[in-house]
């Protein structure tokens, strides 16, 4: 058990698990990030300093709610139709939100709370709802995440979904799984690991009652996918693992669902994709779970918990420590040599280290992005020898004690905006909304995290493994490039011999344009 | 807001629907029900507003997922688009810190931005904890000497049309009236030239489309004291009130506005659009007539022949390009009869349309339009939308960005009507966008690629080499047609077409690679299933 990764095995009790995932998502990634940051290790093993919120207004927000989360990962199952516990509006904004970033139609409902239901209780609204959808569309599964309206309102959920069970027998068939995601809490990470959770709770079963057991499945490996991870780094993980021969089961798989391709039809009520609810009953009998995203924690207990099947977490997939620890895990688990073709896409990201490594050091980078997504771009670029001068998350989350920076703030753009600009920052990397952010502090924006609205195929980039480190550092020494740094500004000697039209400092270059003419 | 207040404004004697049992606030049913809310609706009307703080208290959901979203322009302020939210917290709403925090929120905003005023919009959970949002408008205006304006339409009040009467109605009661116009710049009137006063109800701006439709107004003369409110400022707004006339620009959403303006200052006002030749010369005319000015009526005749004679030659060669192709028309109700005039101007024929929201005097005008057997379509759930599509063998799907995907998914041509579109089709000069970009999606070469089947699924491929993708895609897009009634459908729109066809020529060349509908009785998705591939 010295051995990273932790392995959480059946016979662990809770408490000992939940340490666990404490030590993961603290001391020991921050023992990875000591030798790329040159720094000594104790200020590491605290991690950064987190600025709490200090102010009353937030201005460019940078949190997307964590109802958001939780329905994104309902729509990463297959044949399921989420439906937000709250007014109307909480699902047609969530869904403008989605529709913008992923470019595809969301299956999305709502529980329609108006001035009745709010004060008189909604839960007739929740059978109602969900008997309407089962009738219409007859789904796999109905996601119900709450809202911070029916939160303060103090709405029962889980009695409400009892009460359509005894109201509608006829609706056996389909999954109904609540989760408490109101809006006041947490962001669109947390919202999306609190219903992976729910969706461990709720439809997979203890492995005694079922009469699971790990390893009956010898090639079978769960995947839990943090909220950080685009449809392009899952199809990526999938291809990882089935180049070990292993069987991936992906959960939430919303690369299966949101990858953006055609179905046979012309029109779907549900997700066309995603994770099948009957793989859920499988997770008890896989060899290995593994756990990308520190913000999975919660979720990878449970699971761990109730299945027995021993986990390997991982707090994000990008640059060669996080990688290497990774494909070493697949080698363990499938018993299969490292396969040359990933040996190679090593080699070739040991190469873009290499050439980017002049763009990329003392770099000074702003960030803003949930948790995860922070943490990984922290380490990535410290292994460059970048900075990263400005980091701001949503909110607080033990896993940013992780991230290699002195300090995050915990706030919304505005408070980016300033610290760049206090801090020198030259690169920004945040979501679509950094544009006029970037815009006012004149340097160039990478976009990364949601929404990605103002750009086509966002959705799909492949940040992970490798392949995608290795572009993403190509990238980043592209756009450092064209900032034309350490450029030395002409001088003008008095004593030089000038030709006669350049004396004046004035003139053009002779040539210029010779070419054209 | 009080119950008695919301049912006040859901009682609108000047729209037709207050006659019918239903409202265009009627009961959401859970389940099945799209839309926004209304806070949605009052956030929607008055963000174009450009040089205010727009604030929204409440959690982060409310803001967090819906700032700068949209596509309404300014000509100068940018702070409408700056997402502020009180960003309300787990302990706030426990505690009950949320008007404290709005205090100081109205302070910061005013502190960092100095704002020509300050919007707050209520939202679900404050209004459910009881904050008086209302005093601590009042509170902070007072203590800082800024307009700080109480806008409140919490979500669960009821729908967006809700949300857009509670808006104007804020407007209306709280800031028109606040100051006198300004002086009309000097050297623009003369005794042959006077300068009217007029406001423009329900123009947002979208994708700066405004600018299309005012170089021709001030040519006659009519300043746009106020648009409620697309590149609008909060001094603007303080003076609708002196407009000679108003307009109520394609929706009825906040058509409390113009009615209480004109209770309240006698001012006149009509319903017009902007969108299409025809329309955009109607509601010159109306001005002229309601301005009642002979001089300006004869101008607006110049004008007008000149700018439709103008476009007339321009449109000619795209009329040749769209002349009988099918549009299938959904924008969810109000706007209907303006775009279907629109794009018949462009020589296309119409084959259905949206009347959800339409009033019977819309449906009338749609009638008189299309004809009396015109199609209208009720229900716009997706569904229904493309068995129409398929059934009336229509070209293309224009509707709001809602049913962006629902087209392209399946595979056909579309063009966004609504506010999140890209492009602004309003005005003259309007009509040319809407037809290039008509044009530019109906005329695209992609779809025989996108309908087509690989060539190694085509039965009897034996000679698949042979076969390249184009001539692949000229055969039925989807998996074979196998049931009755999606082969009567695909017979009906063939019947359609001939007689179409039959009547426009030209363009039957192109009618050959035209989607037939797949078959949706065994349309099941595929099983994701991931295998080891060993």
């Amino acid at each position: 058990m010295a051995e990273q990764p932790v392995t959480v095995g059946q016979s662990n009790s809770g408490p000992r698990n939940a340490g666990q995932a404490g030590a993961l998502t603290g001391g020991q990634t921050a023992d990875r990030a000591n030798p790329t940051t040159g720094s000594p290790g104790q200020a590491e093993t605290i991690g950064p300093t987190i600025v709490k919120r200090n102010k009353a207004l937030s201005v460019g927000p940078l949190k997307a709610s964590a109802t958001l989360g939780a329905t994104l990962a309902f729509l990463g199952m297959h044949r399921s139709l989420p439906m937000l516990h709250g007014s109307q509006g909480c699902t047609a904004f969530g869904k403008i939100f989605f529709i913008q970033h992923f470019r595809e139609p969301m299956p999305m409902q709502t529980t329609a709370m108006d001035q009745v239901s709010t004060i008189m209780g909604g839960d007739d609204a929740v059978v109602e709802g969900l008997a309407t959808i089962c009738k219409k569309h007859d789904p796999a599964l109905i996601g119900l995440p709450t809202t911070g309206l029916v939160e303060t309102q103090g709405a029962d959920i889980k009695r409400a979904v009892r009460q359509f069970r005894s109201a509608h027998p006829e609706c056996e068939r389909v999954a109904v799984v609540p989760v408490a995601s109101p809006d006041y809490s947490g962001c669109l990470e947390t919202g999306f690991n609190a219903a992976v959770r729910a969706l461990i709770d709720e439809l997979v079963p203890k492995a005694t009652a079922a009469g699971t057991r790990p390893g009956r499945r010898q090639r079978q490996v769960n995947v839990l996918v943090g909220s950080h991870l685009t449809t392009g780094d899952i199809e990526h993980l999938k291809d990882l693992l089935e180049r070990f021969r292993l069987r991936p089961v992906v959960l939430p798989d919303i690369a299966d669902a949101l990858d953006g391709h055609l179905a046979e039809s012309d029109y779907n009520a549900l997700t066309i994709g995603g994770t099948p609810l009957d793989e859920l009953a499988t997770l008890g009998d896989a060899a290995a779970t593994l756990v990308i995203g520190g913000s999975m924690a919660g979720a990878a207990d449970l699971l761990a918990e109730r299945t027995g099947v021993p986990d390997h977490r991982f707090p994000h997939l990008m640059g060669l420590d996080a990688m290497d620890r990774f494909i070493a895990t697949l080698a363990e688990i499938s018993a299969e040599p490292v396969p040359e073709r990933i040996e190679r896409q090593r080699s070739q990201l040991q190469d873009a280290m290499l050439d980017s490594h002049f763009a990329l050091g003392q770099a000074r980078i702003a960030l803003a992005a949930d948790a995860d997504l922070l943490v990984g771009f922290t380490q990535l670029l410290a292994s460059l020898g970048a900075e990263t001068v400005a980091a701001v998350a949503p909110t607080n989350a033990p896993s940013l004690r992780a991230a290699v920076t002195s300090e995050i703030k915990i706030g919304d753009l505005e408070d980016l905006e300033q610290l760049a600009r206090a801090n020198g920052a030259e690169v920004l990397i945040t979501n679509s909304h950094g544009v006029p952010t970037a815009e006012r502090l004149g340097i160039p924006l990478l976009r990364a995290g949601f929404p990605q609205f103002d750009r086509v195929g966002g959705w799909q980039r492949q940040w992970i493994g490798y392949s995608g480190s290795r572009q993403t550092l190509f990238d980043l020494a592209n756009i450092l490039l064209g900032l034309h740094k350490g450029e030395i500004a002409p001088y003008r000697s008095r004593l030089k011999q000038w030709p006669e039209g350049e004396r004046d400092g004035q003139a053009q270059d002779p040539h210029h344009g010779v070419a054209a003419a | 807001m009080k119950q008695k207040d919301i049912a006040a404004l859901l009682d609108e004697p000047a729209c037709e629907h207050n006659n019918k049992g239903k409202s265009g606030c009627a009961k959401p049913k859970p389940g099945a029900t799209a839309g926004g809310c209304a806070f949605d609706g009052a956030q929607i009307a008055l963000l174009p507003i450009g040089d205010v703080a727009h604030i929204v208290h409440g959690s982060i959901a409310c803001a967090g997922s819906a700032w700068d979203n949209r596509g309404s322009r300014s000509t100068g302020p940018s702070l409408y688009k700056l997402g502020m939210t009180t960003d309300l917290t787990e302990q706030d709403v426990i505690m009950g810190r949320g008007e404290k925090r709005l205090f100081h929120s109205i302070k910061q905003a005013i502190d960092s931005y100095d704002p020509a005023a300050v919007f707050v919009y209520n939202t679900c959970v404050p209004a459910l904890i009881g904050d008086d949002v209302d005093a601590v408008c009042k509170a902070a205006s007072e203590r800082w000497g800024k307009p700080v304006i109480s806008v409140d339409a919490a979500g669960f009040y009821g729908t967006k049309n809700l949300g857009n009467r509670i808006a104007g109605e804020t407007m209306v009661k709280q800031v028109c009236g606040g100051r006198e116009p300004d002086p009309v710049p000097p050297g623009i009137e003369r005794p042959d030239f006077k300068v009217h006063d007029v406001s423009l109800v329900g123009e947002y701006n979208i994708a700066g489309e405004l600018w299309h439709v005012l170089p021709v107004l001030d040519e006659l003369g009519l300043r746009v004291l106020c648009t409620l409110s697309g590149d609008a400022r909060f001094h603007e707004v303080q003076t609708m009130h002196r407009a000679e006339a108003n307009m109520m620009v394609c929706s009825k959403a906040m058509i409390n506005v113009a009615r209480k303006l004109e209770q309240a200052f006698g001012t006149p006002w009509f319903e017009g659009s902007f969108y299409g030749v025809e329309d955009m010369s109607r509601a010159l005319r109306d001005f002229a007539r309601l301005l009642d000015d002979p001089d300006l009526s004869q101008r607006t005749e110049a004008l007008i022949a000149r700018m439709e004679a103008r476009l007339d030659a321009a449109l000619e060669p795209w009329r040749e390009r769209l002349r009988g192709k099918r549009v299938l028309l959904y924008t969810g109700g109000v706007k209907s009869w303006s775009i279907v005039s629109a794009l018949q101007d462009l020589g296309m024929t119409v084959v259905a349309t949206g009347t959800r929201k339409s009033t019977e005097d819309d449906k009338a005008r749609i009638r008189a339009l299309m004809g009396d057997d015109a199609v209208m379509i009720e229900d716009g759930n997706p569904r229904n939308l493309l068995d129409l599509y398929w059934r009336e063998g229509a070209d293309i799907m224009v509707a709001g960005g809602r049913n962006q995907y629902t087209a392209l998914k399946a595979r056909i041509p579309f063009l966004d009507i609504n506010q999140e579109r890209e492009y602004g089709y309003a005005g003259y000069d309007g009509m040319l966008e809407l037809a290039r970009q008509l044009c530019l999606t109906i005329e695209s070469p992609i779809w025989p690629a996108v309908r087509s089947v690989p060539p190694w699924r085509l039965a009897g491929s034996a000679g698949a080499g042979a076969m390249t993708p184009s001539t692949a895609a000229a055969e039925p897009p989807f998996a074979q047609d196998s049931t009755a009634a999606s082969a009567a459908r695909t017979g009906q729109g063939q019947a359609k077409r001939g007689q179409d066809s039959a009547a426009a020529g030209a363009s039957a060349g192109a009618r050959e690679q035209r989607a037939t509908p797949p078959d949706t009785t065994s349309g099941t998705p595929t099983q994701a299933q991931t295998t080891v591939e060993v």
